[in-house]
């Protein structure tokens, strides 16, 4: 087995739409200015749960430049996709907060906006739980948010935690977290003689088309050339699209955009729900693990489960004979949590890696020689062996590079100009996996290679590493490829998700090369051309596959205050083939900022009074700024995975966040002796310590 | 967003007039924070008076050695000024400690002095707010509370006031020039500001129609001239207060001279920290010393308890920001 | 019914007539009116950065700004950089430091990074200038702090501060 060569792969090819993105000329969603586009403002309920009694418009419909108020009462019958976010204006029902209740399309916003105020809505209101309390009733999902099953055991934990001679035993809590892309989802959505046209912020054009064809037995076609971010929240169609597209068939040939505001972004389109972790993790003297148990208790809607897999990563992490995962689920009355970048474990690993951390402490042993002690032969919950493992390596090349071995192991030692320094390390994994269901398309055109593949380009770079991959396959030089993606009127794809785009469309982009090569050698003709699907990966059943990384952080915690700030983070990564380091390296810092976010600025704070997260803009809802961010490395060690697929190269869309948040929680105690559990880490932690 | 009518008169008494003639109306500056609430329906003005071009952006020696600031000067022109910054730094430190760039060149003076409060709760009409309406109670009580105040609260309100730049401007005893009806007057800016009693609508005393021309800067004391401004947020930068402290210091011979200490974060007002002062003043500086003052400032604190997050952190928070400050203006690690 | 008024508006060298509503503000006058989509909307509240424009050449936010309040002023986009077909130093050095990913808080970041290198020439401190009596030297640090109102949730920060360091020192 071997990986195919790379000359053009592996190099740092700049993004092929930059010019585009720079001047703002690449269009987004929302950025249509047909002639006659009319603007969509929603109504959205207030309470978190009742029954619609009443609706009255006729305020709303007196608003000059207001075309059309849409209810319950007058929206189109839709088809059913089984997911309940997609009924949308199809009954009295309110399941929570923020649900779409009517839309106002106006001639423009300013109209829209003020006549969508006058809507009054009268409700009969139920008793809503919209808290999150970990310790209230739950039940075991039937499977987690990505498929796995909740619960596995192996061996005794239990007796063997009794027995084991050094056992760490603690809760880690992480908060409800919100995507915000920058741009926020927009839609705009014309009818056209029974046919719709769309242009979606979609982290998958098929997916979208597929969704709007079953929900409105139409034809249709999505578009999405540029996405502002996606994070998960992109992925399957929120109520928001639906929506658009439903008052958009009440005025067909004009085009409807709604572009989601801020605030809605905190209401309609997911989020990472709650979770509560319970780790114990029993020892030897030296080190060795004996047995691993992380039980999670998070949060889910009422209305549609999804189920945080947090404890999905530790079933592969640390070699241990008696291991438990399960997961238990609390319904809300809210909107629907949906994937949130490294769902599972990017909350997970904080759990995990804080525990490991806690144990080193109790051992007295270096956290990265502990970690060393407990690195699995094979996969230890399902015996298979590991395609490439590379985080004893991570780990090993990480303390080097940044200088583990000069700090003292003893917390609270280096105190400099009035900030307490320590430093972390926490650990992590991300699945790499193969998605079927593309197509990718080749045609020989104008002395180029067009390679058409409905791939997504989200900030990943999807379609500049596409055309590194087309180039290498095909054997030519990138500027004779010429890629188009992003929409549904190229073959199909799957989505931008999992961290297994470039890894789902480059596999069928190769297999379409070899066809193409097979059929027409090096010297095509004008018009030659081939297809493929997305092959099986052979391995798939035969290896354990995921991408591995040690991250490091260094923490200064102010000795007055308490402010946290995180002067370095280093992040070492095992996945496979970098297909391009400029590129691989932005999305691997940027998966690490957000693992910074996530330690110290995320939290959707819900209001159960009023069933809403109250924080909801930029302002109360912190992401990392630029100056919260200093200085971020992201390196790789050299990894050839012959099994992933033909690139070798692992997904990196997620694998950066993961770790991230335990690291620097490592650090901070480390730092100032104060153990935080619970995210995000802020001053309160340490002034309430009694500690500064 | 309900509709209003735009006007833009030539002199400052033409914009006062109009506004007193017509309740719903409202002055427009910087926009900063009114375009914010307009769109989320916290405030519904019928005309919008625009004062910009009428308010002065210039920055004038004052006889009396201080200086005065126009209303309509950019706050990063302000922060900008080589005469405030060699004189004034807690002002221009104050004024780089707030929002960004962006809205620094929009924001004006006269309105950095009247931004409304950032509660969640008076920004989402949603929800009651005795702030936004008398009739309604508190939503942050039992709430969201964590940037709400420990000092000076009611049971109508614990909101707190986000301006950076009036925290030092209350530690260096500015005075407010004000336009109103009746004509001229000037506001000491240590009684611009209200605690919100039994009606936390009212920020300031102004009256409607009442227009801030002018701040001005006294002479600056050697006090003054070795002052800057401590502001702790949950991000480095492009957040609001938890707490902060504008602080004056002179030392002579380690003892406390002069001492200037007012607290951002902490109330409905920017809270000049009197007692605190008082403790200080002829007492050595030393950390000790320090701490005991603010403790005493502090003893008058009310935390709020609450499931969603309190704010008794603060205590220890409002502690630790002012003794650090005051630790580095005598010369120690900040 | 909303009274509309007259007002004119150069963007990116062009003069534009429009009549507009009071509430209209200048980011939807770009947008919706002029169908200049070049500048992106984020937030809406002043809370992202995304909207940034040079207005008479200052970085401001088009979000919180009337448009009718603005009547003749000069509005630069990302896309009216450019002077002759050539890319502004600022919008080159985003490229070649692959200063974004998503690409959609990227006008505004590069807008507001025009702004800040032009305050720092102009001596303008900011909240990390050690002595705020001194000229101003554009690090890293000061840099990241007056790239502060920008969000990038791509999180493309480092390089960011990579790109304004670079054209800064041209």
């Amino acid at each position: 087995m071997t990986t195919m060569d790379a000359r053009s792969m592996g190099t740092s090819v700049r993004r092929i739409e930059g010019p585009d993105k720079v001047t703002g000329t690449a269009a987004y969603a929302g950025d249509t200015v047909a002639a006659g586009t009319l603007v969509l403002h929603p109504v959205q309920a207030t309470v978190a749960r009742g029954e619609i009694t009443a609706i009255d418009t006729s305020a709303a419909e007196a608003v000059p430049g207001v075309v059309a108020v849409l209810t319950h009462r007058d929206a189109p019958r839709l088809g059913d996709t089984g997911d309940p976010e997609h009924r949308v204006l199809q009954g009295t029902t309110i399941h929570h907060r923020g649900q779409f209740v009517a839309a106002v399309l106006a001639e423009h916003a300013e109209a829209a906006a003020e006549a969508a105020r006058l809507v009054v809505v009268s409700v009969d209101e139920a008793p809503s739980t919209t808290g999150f309390d970990p310790d209230a009733e739950a039940y075991t999902p039937a499977a987690l948010g990505n498929g796995q099953q909740a619960d596995t055991l192996v061996g005794d934990p239990d007796a063997a935690l009794a027995a084991a001679p050094v056992v760490v035993r603690a809760s880690y809590s992480t908060p409800m977290e919100h995507h915000n892309p920058m741009e926020p989802h927009a839609t705009t959505a014309t009818w056209i003689d029974g046919r719709l046209e769309v242009r979606e912020a979609s982290q998958g054009a098929e997916l979208a088309r597929q969704t709007l064809a079953t929900l409105f037995d139409a034809e249709v076609t999505v578009r999405s050339p540029h996405v502002g971010g996606g994070f998960g929240t992109k992925g399957f169609l929120h109520a928001g699209t639906v929506l658009t597209v439903l008052a958009a068939r009440t005025v067909p040939g004009r085009p409807v955009r709604f572009a989601l505001g801020r605030r809605q972004m905190f209401e309609t389109v997911g989020y990472r729900p709650a979770t509560v972790q319970h780790m114990a993790l029993g020892a030897a003297a030296d080190g060795r693990l004996e047995v691993v148990a992380h039980d999670v208790v998070g949060a889910t809607a009422r209305y549609k489960e999804f189920v945080e897999p947090a404890g999905g990563s530790t079933r592969s992490m640390y070699a241990a004979p008696h291991r438990r995962t399960s997961h238990r689920a609390v319904p809300l009355d809210l909107d629907a949590p949906t994937y949130m970048r490294a769902p599972g474990e990017a909350p997970g690993s904080f759990g995990l890696e804080c525990a490991v951390d806690e144990l080193a402490v109790a051992l007295d042993l270096d956290p990265i020689e502990l970690r060393v002690r407990n690195e699995p032969d094979v996969h230890p919950e399902n015996g298979l062996p590991f395609s490439s493992r590379g985080l004893v390596e991570c780990l090993r090349t990480g303390a080097e590079r940044f200088g583990w071995s000069s700090w003292d192991r003893a917390p609270r030692r280096r105190l400099v100009d009035g900030w307490w320094h320590g430093v972390g390390v926490g650990c992590g994994t991300f699945p790499a996996f193969r998605m079927p269901g593309s197509t990718a398309e080749i045609t020989f055109t104008g002395g180029r290679y067009v390679v058409a593949i409905g791939a997504a380009d989200i900030g990943q770079g999807a379609r500049t590493v596409l055309t590194q991959i087309a180039a290498d396959a095909l054997g030519v030089d990138v500027d004779s490829i010429a890629v188009e993606i992003g929409s549904t009127q190229v073959p199909v794809g799957s989505i931008a998700g999992g961290s297994a785009g470039t890894a789902s469309w480059g596999s069928t982009v190769v297999e379409a090369a070899d066809r193409f090569r097979d059929k027409y050698g090096d010297a095509p003709d004008e018009g030659d051309h081939a297809d493929a699907a997305t092959p099986d990966n052979p391995w798939a059943e035969e290896y354990a596959m995921a991408a591995y990384c040690a991250q490091f952080a260094e923490v200064a915690v102010h000795a007055d205050t308490g402010e946290i700030r995180v002067p370095r983070l280093l992040g070492m990564f095992g996945v496979g083939r970098i297909l391009n380091p400029t590129l691989g390296r932005s999305q691997l810092q940027g998966g690490m900022v957000w693992g910074l976010s996530m330690a110290l600025h995320e939290e959707s704070v819900v209001d159960p009074r009023f069933g809403e997260v109250i924080n909801h803009d930029l302002a109360g809802y912190h992401v990392a700024a630029n100056a919260d961010v200093r200085v971020v490395e992201a390196e790789w060690i050299d990894e050839d995975d012959a099994y992933v697929n033909p690139m070798g190269a692992k997904g990196i869309g997620e694998i950066g966040i993961v770790g991230v948040a335990a690291a620097i929680a490592n650090a901070a105690y480390h730092a100032t002796g104060v153990r935080v559990r619970s995210l995000p880490i802020t001053c309160d932690d340490f002034l309430t310590s009694g500690l500064l | 967003m309900r509709p209003f009518t735009y006007a833009r008169p030539d002199a400052a008494a033409d914009a006062v007039a109009t506004l007193a003639a017509d309740p719903d109306a409202r002055f427009l500056a910087g926009g900063t924070n009114l375009l914010d609430h307009l769109k989320l329906g916290v405030v519904e003005p019928t005309q919008l008076v625009d004062v910009t071009g009428i308010t002065s952006t210039e920055i004038t020696e004052l006889d009396d050695g201080g200086l005065r600031i126009g209303a309509g000067v950019p706050n990063s022109d302000l922060a900008a000024d080589p005469r405030v910054r060699e004189r004034y730094p807690a002002v221009a430190a104050a004024i780089l400690a707030g929002a960004s760039g962006q809205l620094r060149n929009m924001a004006s003076t006269g309105g950095n002095l009247l931004q409304r409060t950032r509660c969640a709760y008076f920004a989402d009409p949603t929800t009651p707010c005795t702030k936004r309406d008398l009739s309604q109670g508190c939503s942050a009580r039992g709430g969201w509370a964590r940037y709400h105040a420990i000092l000076g609260a009611s049971e109508h309100c614990i909101a707190t006031h986000p301006s950076d730049l009036a925290v030092a401007l209350v530690a260096l005893d500015a005075q407010v020039q004000v336009l109103g009806a009746d004509g001229a007057r000037t506001i000491p800016i240590a009684a611009f500001h209200r605690l919100p009693g039994d009606d936390p609508t009212r920020d300031t005393v102004l009256a409607h129609g009442d227009l801030v021309t002018a701040v001005d800067l006294p002479a600056p004391t050697p006090a003054v001239a070795n002052s800057t401004y401590r502001k702790v947020r949950d991000r480095a930068s492009y957040a609001f207060a938890l707490v902060s402290a504008a602080v004056a210091l002179e030392v002579r011979e380690g003892t406390v001279v002069d001492v200037r200490i007012a607290l951002g974060g902490v109330a409905h007002k920017p809270w000049r920290a009197t007692t605190a002062e008082a403790a200080l003043r002829g007492r050595p500086a030393t950390d000790d010393e320090f701490r005991a003052a603010i403790a005493a400032e502090l003893e008058a604190a009310e935390p709020v308890e609450s499931p969603l997050g309190g704010n008794a952190y603060k205590i220890p928070l409002v502690t630790g920001t002012v003794v650090s400050t005051l630790r580095g203006l005598a010369g120690g690690v900040a | 019914m909303t009274t509309t008024i007259p007002m004119s508006i150069t963007v990116d060298g062009e003069r534009h007539d429009l009549d507009v509503d009071p509430r209209t503000t200048l980011l939807d006058a770009l947008r919706e009116r002029l169908g200049i989509t070049t500048t992106k909307k984020g937030c809406d509240h002043g809370q992202c950065g995304a909207c940034t424009v040079l207005l008479d050449g200052r970085r401001v936010l088009s979000c919180l700004t009337l448009a009718v309040a603005k009547d003749g002023a000069h509005v630069v986009t990302a896309d009216g950089l450019a002077t002759d077909g050539e890319l502004h130093p600022v919008t080159e050095a985003f490229l070649a430091n692959d200063a974004y990913q998503c690409g959609y808080c990227t006008p505004g970041q590069i807008c507001s990074a025009v702004g800040a290198i032009d305050e720092a020439r102009r001596g303008m401190p900011s909240a990390v200038t050690a002595d705020l009596a001194a000229d101003v030297t554009l690090d890293r640090s000061e840099i990241a702090e007056r790239m502060s109102g920008n969000l990038c949730r791509c999180a493309a920060y480092v390089n960011i501060v990579s790109a304004v360091e670079e054209a800064a020192h041209r």
